[in-house]
């Protein structure tokens, strides 16, 4: 049933520090509110019980991005659009620009944000095995100051975070120190555009004459929360690109990993995909 | 309980003044308060496309965007397309080559391509389908309104 609207309320504060103040007003009051392409669904099928919001879109402090020698800096906000238009993402975050492409249509794109599909923490949302592969580092910020951590230390469980109620998520960093020679991003879904994925992939890893030197995983839809694959990438790093690393590194992903059954696929189809897909991601840098 | 604000915008040209609460939704206000029910509900989570307008420029669905974040802004919405004596040449073109059948869709589907053209005057195939992925249609197969989106192109380009 439609959530009934006079029941809610939003505020939309003129500056990032006006917006803290409000998220500082204990037992969870007020909430941010970002693009809205995930909240305004659940408004619209009266699942959205809490009721107050901080409307950050006008914030021009969590907009921009900003490139220096050994990061580029997304404000929180910026938006699926922005990401595929910026050329330095395009020419070194190639799979970032690829999941934002891949998100939805151009209308949700250009009001789906970054920093929205991160706290939203959907397992399968598409930009964020990105993100993890990117080795991203996160902003926080609240009224009481501001932390950094490696976003790979983000996601707790299901919709659980490394955030607490007054903080905001800032901006995300992308670390510019690792020459990745190969990027390798693959969404699988029921259809190209608008579809949520049934399996996510995002892999980087550099390799000298079929060694591979190191190697980046992550994937979305197999587990609790998006997930950056450890336990397989230790088992390739200093690999020789061979038959037997790619069945070893196999058993690590199928332990590592635990997809579920729903609505959009099933346990053992997920399983398999994740497999061909770590497969085809591998024998991808043999060839380079 | 929230409390109604009011939200100055400019909808197709036009300065308004809304007095809206703060989440509905833009495409609620523009059907029933401005009485522009030529912007459509198909789906309402975003899906379909049936909502599209622009706001400064941009396509969104107008489903998902609460109105207290269109203070300031400039809509356009498929009212604003044609000028009083002729139709816009996307409009035209849907009508020379069969783009619209039940019509319910063809307004975002308008919207959506004449966006489209704005970024990208010369389109191809690709960009079309891609230009108008958001956009769901029922009855056409959708080759017509690549068809019709083709055809804008050559008109324009004469």
């Amino acid at each position: 049933m439609r959530a009934f609207v006079p029941s809610y309320q939003m505020v939309s504060p003129s500056s990032l520090s006006e917006a803290l103040e409000f998220l500082s007003r204990g037992n969870s009051t007020w909430k941010p509110f970002a693009g809205g392409t995930d909240l305004m669904v659940l408004l619209e099928a009266g699942k959205l019980p809490h009721k107050n919001y901080v409307n950050l879109w006008n914030l021009k402090e969590l907009h921009g991005t900003e490139v220096s020698d050994d990061r580029v800096t997304l404000g929180a906000l910026t938006t699926y659009s922005e990401v595929q238009r910026h050329p330095l993402i395009q020419t070194e975050f190639p799979m970032l620009c690829q999941a934002a492409k891949e998100t939805g249509g151009i209308a949700i794109q250009n009001r789906g944000t970054l920093g929205g599909n991160i706290v939203n923490a959907s397992p399968a949302a598409d930009s964020l095995p990105a993100l993890l592969a990117y080795d991203a580092v996160i902003e926080l910020i609240s009224k009481a100051g501001q932390r950094t951590i490696a976003y790979s230390e983000f996601h707790r469980g299901y919709k659980e975070m490394e955030l607490r109620p007054d903080e905001l998520l800032r901006a995300i960093h992308l670390p510019r120190t690792v020459k990745l020679l190969t990027h390798y991003y693959r969404k699988v879904g029921t259809r190209k555009a608008q579809a949520i994925s049934k399996v996510c992939f995002a892999g980087t890893a550099a390799v000298t004459n079929g060694n591979i030197e190191s190697v980046r995983i992550a994937l979305g839809s197999v587990a609790p929360v998006p997930l950056r694959c450890q336990q397989t990438e230790r088992a390739l790093v200093g690999k020789q690109i061979k038959r037997e690393t790619i069945s070893a590194a196999q058993a690590e992903l199928t332990e590592e990993i635990s997809p579920i059954s729903d609505i959009r696929s099933t346990e053992k189809y997920r399983l398999r995909v994740s497999l061909n897909l770590l497969e085809d991601f591998l024998l991808r840098l043999a060839e380079t | 309980m929230g409390k109604k604000i009011d939200i100055t915008v400019s909808v197709n040209g036009q300065a308004r003044t809304l007095n809206a609460y703060p989440m509905e939704r833009l495409l609620d206000v523009l059907r029933e308060q401005l009485g522009l029910s030529g912007t459509k509900e198909g789906c309402g989570e975003g899906e379909c496309g049936a909502c599209s307008v622009m706001i400064d420029g941009q396509l969104v669905n107008s489903c998902l965007v609460p109105v207290a974040q269109v203070k300031g802004c400039s809509i356009k919405t498929i009212e604003g397309i044609a000028t009083a004596d002729q139709l816009h040449e996307v409009q035209q073109a849907f009508i020379e080559c069969g783009g619209a059948q039940c019509g319910i869709c063809t307004p975002g589907m308008v919207i959506a391509a004449i966006n489209l053209l704005e970024n990208n005057p010369s389109p191809s195939e690709a960009d079309i389908r891609n230009g108008l992925a958001g956009n769901l249609c029922r009855c056409t197969g959708y080759l017509k309104i690549f068809e019709s989106v083709v055809h804008a192109c050559q008109q324009s380009t004469k």
